[in-house]
This record gives C-alpha cells, structure tokens and sequence, in this order.
C-alpha cells in the first residue's frame, strides 16, 4: 500500500499520530495487573519441568523413566517417543525442543514430566536414569570447520557448494551476494585494509523466561496461554509436533516480558502440551533463568575477515567480507542476513560477502534483534574507521561520500527506493554531540547500520459499538507498545479520539493468520492493515449515511469523524458522526465492522548512525560510555516516545554486547554463566542518558510513510563503541566482547609494539 | 523429612492487610505471594537475586523475594507493587512511568517501581547518579534505563512539591 497521495509526509498535518498519549496497557503494567506468561493459573494445575543434557555432545542410549513414574504426584513424563515426526519444516524444531538418538548441547531436552508441585517434579528429574555415551564436542566457530572436527549431524552435506562435498562436515551452507569484480576494485584504491574480526554469542536477555499454561482434554482439544512473539506460529506448530488439527489448538498470547526474537521459536509449549494430554490435567511449564540460558536464544557467535579499498579522496573502491556464523547445534544462523547487510550502507560498484553457515555444540540460536547484522556491521565500520583515520578524513565525510541513496543498488541486489541514510549521517554531523570536545582517555565512535525490515501476513478486525467506541482485534503480540501506536492509527483515520479505540491482542482463534511480531514489522503491516480496515469501516459507514439520507452511497465521504454528502449536489444534509451512526446501525443493516487480511509489502529499509564517547582506564582495561547519541530514520514515527524507547533500548543492548556480554564455554562444552550474575547485561549505573533523533525520511511502501525502527538500532552500536574504545585506548580491538582483560591486553600490546 | 512436608503457618501484613498463610519451609516469599496469595505483581526473572524483578518492601528495606522465605515474613510488614497505589490513585512514580514511556514490556516495571519507591523514601532529591546506583540492582532489558531513570526524577520532584 503506497504512501498516500494526499499526504506529504513533511506538512501533513496528522491529528493524532505523531503525538504521545499513555499507551492503554499502561495501567495494568504499573500496578502489578498485567498478566504475564507465568501469571495464569488453572484449577488442577501441575507443575511441569524438564530434564536437560548436561553434555556438550552424547549419545543418548536410553531413557529409564519408570523410578520417576513410580513417585507420587508425578502426573506424567514424555520423552521424544510423544511427539509426532515426520514434519520436514519442523525437523529441527522438534529435534531442539526434544532431544532423540544425541543431546547436541548442555541444556538440550531429554524428558519432562509434570507433577503435583514443583518439589515432586523436581525430585522425579533426579530419577530419571539417562544412559549417555559422551561425544567429542565442539563450540568455537573456526574449530568446527576445520576437518577433522566432531561432527554433529551424520547427514550435513554443505549445501550451495558446486560441487557437493563427499563428507559430511559442520557446514551446513555457502551463500554469496554481491556485484562487480572486487579485484579491479582494490587495484583502483589508493589503500586497502584487511583486517580479521570475532564477535561472542550474546542472549536476547529478556527480562521474563519462557512460560506456558497448557491444557488439552480427552477430547482433543487444547488451549495454550503463552509469553511469545508469535502465538500463530506457536499455534501451528505445535499442533504439527502433537499430531492435532490446527483448529482444536488456541493460543493466546500472554502479555510479553522482552522478546527481542527471541520468542520467535517453540520450545517448552509442545512439551506441556504433550505433558497435558499426557496427565489430562493443565501443566504449568516455566523456564528458570539457567534454561533460558543454556536452552533458549541465544544470537551466533562470529568469526570474519574484511577487506576495503580506498582512494585518497574518500571513495569505497571495492568491499568483500567473508563471515563464518556459528548457530548452535542446528542449520539456520543469520548468517545469510550477515552476508545481505554487510555493505548495504554503501553505494559500492564492487562488491562480494560470502557467508558460512556451521553447527557446533550449543543452543539452536534464536533471531536476536536485526539478525546476523551487527556483528557484521561491527566489522565492516571498524575498517572504515580504520581508513578514514589513515586518509585523514572525517568519519561521517567518508560515510557520506560513499552512502547509498535513492537508485543505489545495494550489495544485496535491489535498488532502493527512497532512504534516509544521508539525512542520518547530516543529523549526527550537526548533533552537538559530534562537536563536544573529549576528556582525557576518551574517544569518539561512530558506526552507521542497516536493517531490512519486513511486511507480512497480518490480519485486523475493527468493531465499530453502538456508543461510537471502537475494538480494534490484532494478531501481533504487542511487544514494545504497539497497541498505543494501534489505537493511534485507528483514531486517526476514524477521526475519533484516541481513548474511544480499545486495542487487544486477539487469540489464534478469533482471528485470521498472522505472522510473528518480528522483523520489525509490527507498526509497518499490522499499522497499514488497521488502515485498510478503518476505511473499510468507514465506506460501510458511509454506506449507512447514506441510506439513512436516501442517497447513493458514493455521493457520501468521511471526513475528520464525520459522513458528510460529499458535494452540494448531493444534497443537504447535516453530517452523522461515528456514534450517531453507530447508534442506529441495528436498524440500518446491523453492525458496522471493517476487517483487513493482507500480505504486507514495501517495507522500507532503514538506516541509522550512532555515536559514542567512551573512556577506557588505561590500569584496568574498564570501558565506560560516557555518551551516547542515537540518528535514525522512522520513516514516519506514530508514537515518538515509543519510538525513541526503540532506539534506546537497540543501543543499550548494543553496549552490552560490545562491552560484556558473552557465553563462556568450559574445556567440557558447559556453559559457565548461565546467570545474570556472570552474564552481566547494562544496568542503570552502566550507562548514561541515550539522546535520540527521530529522522523522518518516508516510505514510499506505507500510506503515512512508516519504517519498522525495532531492530536498526541494534545494528550500530557494536562498532559505534569499539570505535570509539579503540580511539581512546590507541589500538584497535576486533574482539568482542571489550571487557577489561582484553582491553588491557591490547593496551599491553600496542605499548610492546611501540617499546 | 518425608514425603510430605510439614506446613510453616505465617502472619504477617501485606499492603496493609493482615495476611495468614501456610507455606512449605522452603518456598520463597516470592513463591508465596505469586502461588499462594494471587500476587502476581512480583515477577520472577532469574530466582538468584540478580535481577530485582521480584523486588519487594520488607520492613521498609527493598529485598529480592526470591531470595527471602516466605517462614521470614511473620510479623512483618510487606508491600508490594499492588500496594502503591491507594484506590484509583496512582502513586506519582506509577504516573510518571506512564507519562514518560519509561516501560516497553513492563515486566521490569513493578521491581523498578517499588525500589524506586524505597529510593525516593530515603532520599527524596537524588542525583542521576544516585538514581542510577540506587536502582542498579533492578534490570531492565528494553528500555536502556534513560526514561526510566527521567520518570524517577519527575516523580521525585513532584513528590517534593507534595
Ligand atoms: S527474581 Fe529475584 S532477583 Fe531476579
Ligand atoms: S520494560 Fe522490558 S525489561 Fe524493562
């Protein structure tokens, strides 16, 4: 759905959108009211738990279950043997959420069971007996492509490679983007830098752990409450792993504690359903925070080698990168999106990545926020910060020389529509941060990023009430305030006020199939199909105007809440509002509804820069952020502060990952900090005020001009804060996380480098 | 100890109310006031004292529930995020949340709250540095603490204006 025609996004006078009203959740969640995944409760409720691997890599010979079984108050206990097989999209899936011949991971799922209390549940895990044949194991990237290295899956030939390898390897798959011959690029450049690059695996972190309420009956049918990004996803496949119809499961989605993409898979959900229809009572399942960490989540860990050249005067000659993903124990890492995004901020006439896709002993890695991109764009702005420093130009003058713009064919094939990366970087260059003079031991950074975003299957229903109230039913869980932004849209194109909408989350049966909240798609489609569905309303209400004045109903048009006849030779008649319309609707043709289904396209694409100061203690190797400044494009922003809270919490996020979140793995494949203790992410005192600026470059795919804004701003900060580590500390550090060994490390180096 | 448990009978306050309850010996406070007492408001996000998200007021000192039984609530005095505010009138802090977006998942928001609310009973006119350490052990994952730590110092001002 295009922009609109009549809307000129810069003068457009919006009523509602682009204001900031309390979002209509909000009560509930500052009173302790909102229920959450863990909140529900059911009579007859038990308690479920799960049995995990504590080996990186084991055959698992058998599963003796029948001491547990035999415990009172234990309900029941599945192991693989209840699920369905057979699924050739959810192999994996299941093959993660429950372990069959191999545990692949510390953490992987071999049984549950579900009894009276969480003491019994606990005690009956004790007493399953599980006969493992410990595996060699591998978790480093690099080590599991060597040959040579354990494998994991007997059957992995790497797949896009002519021709196909013999044996079967680690590597799942090649891929390849790009255009140009990067060797005539380089020879064209004045000078060229290859560096090599590593990022650790970081978890999505999301404050509330997974947590599911199911129940299904002797008769089949099943209803599921869970904490999830996408409960139409949750709903289908569950249904395919326990062999039900579609219809017989619901899914109702929980109000969501943090998701990040993490909360885009199955994990726990089949199991309590399985344990449900098991023991024909509701089973309760909850991860703690250790499962969440050894079992859910977490993003790739990455290993990558960047190569560019330029001319004296600031010009991108050629660009490759090839980069190597590690995504847990399955196929599927981001690395594609990696190889995509790389150099998507440029406008380069050379350009390759190749991308690697490797399996290794730990969790199935789960969609983190912008998948695979700023990893990738870690790397690839360190090089630039590199060059810029060495041809003597200002960073954002070398970004701005060479940035994609309207027409640009980006590195991963199409042309760009219309984008805002210019208007990015000019906004940061004239933020007042840029000019702010730096104290002793510090250093500025700055880093641009890039996201694709995505439309989608979405679906919205739209109830106009007999008091001129509005229910507004979505099918994407609201995970960052997108019921305020809703009801906004709503309003707006009714032309009521903003509390006279009501926003819900409806459940997998109440409405038609929608995607996962993810891809920061949410604003973009589910925005653009309550548009649709308000001007259907809104022709059926002018429908209803203009029987009640004996008129043709195209003589009627909405306009600011009201029918009106839409030209004087249409007749004279006083306008009827929502509610005078909706009042009489019984005895006009009954009630009045606008629906939209749509397949959502022309997402448009967003760019951001980022900048930072950081100081480095040169004793101690610590890395504090002094300041930090977020510049991206909206496209156009509904609900700013929400918008604004996108930005920082991308950039928090950022921080901790470049800074101190990584998964340490022990000699023994076990992971050494499943905890928010030795997981350290940002807390308050971590971090300063994250100033934003709102761009507004609109998209010409959306009819008000919106961009999804939820994963670009993940993209920059990686790099952002090694630039500006690396300036302050006088060396440059390509490993992440910068925690203070490995900084002082490097400062240790670079001082023997000089001696 | 056998199979089955003997019970801990517990009196206490919460919010105000006297509250009796019977608990397992090794059930945390937390546990009892989500499982037992329809409390849900607490939230569990780690178990370990990490997290803050099942902050809770004991005797006027923020504690992590899940860290205290519930056996060490007798005769004490409890308050929880649903004891902020009084009828329909929401606690400034609550209100300032609102106003100023300082929550996105909000599954963060009743810890943040009620040790944002002991923070500003002992010091009504902090610093942003004393807001950032004395909330340092409450995290949030979405919001990167800017909103949050501005809706405080509205709140505190506003309380200060009384
Ligand atoms: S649940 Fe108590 S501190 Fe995290
Ligand atoms: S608002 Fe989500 S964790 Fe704080």
């Amino acid at each position: 759905m295009p922009l609109d025609a009549t809307i000129d996004p810069a003068t457009h006078k919006f009523a509602l959108v682009g204001t900031r009203p309390l979002r209509p959740d909000g009560i509930d969640k500052v009173t302790g009211r909102a229920r959450f995944g863990a909140d529900a409760s059911a009579p007859g409720m038990l308690v479920g738990k799960i049995l995990r691997s504590p080996h990186a890599h084991a055959r698992i010979r058998a599963i003796d279950t029948s001491k547990a079984a035999k415990l009172p108050g234990v309900k029941a206990i599945v192991t693989r043997a209840d699920f369905k097989e057979g699924d050739p999209g959810l192999r994996d899936v299941l093959h993660n959420v429950m372990a069959r011949d191999k545990a692949l991971y510390d953490g992987h799922a071999v049984a549950a069971v579900a009894a009276t209390s969480a003491a019994v549940a606990r005690k009956a895990l004790k007493l399953i007996r599980v006969d493992y044949e410990i595996l060699p194991h591998v978790t480093d990237v690099d080590e599991a492509m060597k040959p040579g290295a354990p494998v994991l899956h007997a059957d992995m030939i790497t797949a896009n490679v002519e021709p196909a390898p013999k044996k079967a390897s680690n590597i799942a798959s090649r891929c390849e983007f790009g255009h140009g011959d990067p060797e005539i690029g380089f020879k064209q450049a004045d000078l060229v830098i290859a560096r090599s690059f590593k990022t650790e695996a970081t978890h999505q972190g999301y404050i509330e752990p997974h947590a599911c309420l199911a129940s299904v009956g002797s008769d089949g049918q099943g209803e599921l409450w869970v904490c999830t990004q996408g409960h139409y996803m949750v709903r289908n496949q569950c249904a395919s792993l326990l062999g039900m119809d579609v219809s017989k499961l619901r899914v109702t989605a929980s109000e969501i504690g943090g998701g990040f993409g993490g909360k885009t898979t199955v994990f726990i959900e089949p199991v309590a359903l399985a344990l449900s229809r098991k023991a024909g009572r509701p089973v309760k399942l909850v991860m703690s925070r250790e499962e969440v960490f050894r079992a859910s989540g977490p993003t790739s860990s990455a290993s990558m080698d960047v190569k560019i050249g330029v001319t004296k005067d600031g010009r991108i000659t050629a660009g490759t990168a090839e980069i190597r993903f590690q995504g847990g124990a399955f196929a599927g890492s981001p690395v594609e999106f990696g190889a995509m995004s790389a150099f998507a901020c440029y406008d380069l006439e050379h350009v390759k990545t190749v991308g690697y896709d490797v399996v290794t002993n730990r969790p199935k890695q789960a969609a983190y926020r912008a998948p695979g991109a700023p990893m990738v764009a870690f790397a690839v702005e360190s090089v630039l910060d590199e060059l810029a420093k060495k041809i003597g130009m200002d960073p954002i003058e070398l970004r701005l020389k060479n940035a994609a713009k309207e027409g640009t064919r980006s590195s991963y094939g199409p042309k760009y529509k219309r984008i805002g990366l210019i208007e990015c970087l000019e906004a940061a260059r004239r933020h007042p941060h840029y000019k702010a003079p730096l104290g002793p031991n510090q250093g500025r950074g700055i880093a641009a990023g890039f996201w694709f975003n995505f439309g989608g299957q979405t679906c919205v229903s739209l109830n106009v009430n007999v008091d001129g109230t509005v229910a507004l039913a979505v099918g994407t869980p609201d995970i960052g305030g997108s019921r305020a932004s809703m009801c906004l849209i709503a309003a707006e194109e009714l032309g009521i006020g903003y509390e006279q909408v009501r926003a819900i989350v409806a459940d997998t049966s109440s409405l038609g199939y929608n995607d996962i909240s993810e891809g920061s798609r949410v604003t973009f489609s589910t925005g653009l199909a309550v548009i649709q569905a308000a001007r259907d309303a809104t022709a059926k209400l002018c429908a209803r105007a203009a029987k009640t004045w004996g008129i043709a109903p195209d003589a009627v048009v909405w306009e600011k809440g009201y029918a009106k006849p839409a030209s004087p030779n249409a007749g004279s008649f006083a306008p009827l509002s929502l509610a005078d319309i909706a009042k009489t609707a019984g005895s006009t043709g009954g009630p009045i509804a606008g629906h939209c289904e749509v397949n959502a396209e022309g997402a448009g694409v967003s760019f951001a820069v980022h900048m930072t100061d950081a100081e480095v203690d040169r004793e101690t190797g610590r890395v504090e952020i002094k300041r930090y400044t977020v510049v991206q494009d909206a496209g156009k922003a509904i609900h700013p502060s929400y918008v604004e809270g996108q930005y920082q919490g991308g950039a928090a996020q950022g921080i901790g990952w470049a800074i101190n979140e990584e998964y340490v793995y022990g000699r023994d494949g076990r992971l050494q900090n499943p905890g928010f203790l030795d997981y350290r992410i940002p807390v308050a005192s971590d971090l300063p005020m994250i100033d934003t600026v709102i761009v507004e470059t609109p998209n010409p795919g959306h009819p008000y001009g919106v961009r999804g804004v939820g994963e670009t701003s993940i993209v920059p900060p990686l790099a952002a804060v090694a630039n500006a580590v690396s300036a302050a500390a006088g060396v440059r550090l390509s490993e992440l996380p910068m925690a203070p060994p490995r900084v002082l490390a490097a400062i240790d180096a670079a001082a023997s480098r000089r001696s | 100890m056998g199979e089955m448990m003997s019970k801990v009978k517990v009196s206490t306050t919460i919010n105000g109310d006297p509250v009796e309850y019977l608990c397992d010996a090794e059930e945390t406070l937390l546990d009892v006031l989500r499982d037992h007492l329809g409390l849900t408001g607490a939230k569990e996000g780690c178990g370990t004292g990490d997290c803050g998200a099942c902050s809770v007021v004991v005797d006027g000192r923020v504690v992590c529930s899940c860290l205290v039984l519930g056996a060490e609530a007798e005769g004490r005095k409890v308050t929880t995020v649903e004891g902020l505010a009084t009828g329909d009138r929401l606690h400034p802090l609550q209100q300032k949340f609102l106003e100023f977006a300082a929550l996105q998942c909000g599954v963060c928001t009743p810890g943040f709250l009620v040790a944002a609310k002991a923070l500003l009973d002992r010091n009504p006119d902090p610093t942003e540095t004393e807001i950032r350490f004395g909330l340092a052990g409450n995290l949030c994952r979405c919001t990167g603490y800017d909103k949050i730590v501005r809706a405080v110092q509205a709140a505190a001002a506003e309380m200060r204006k009384g």
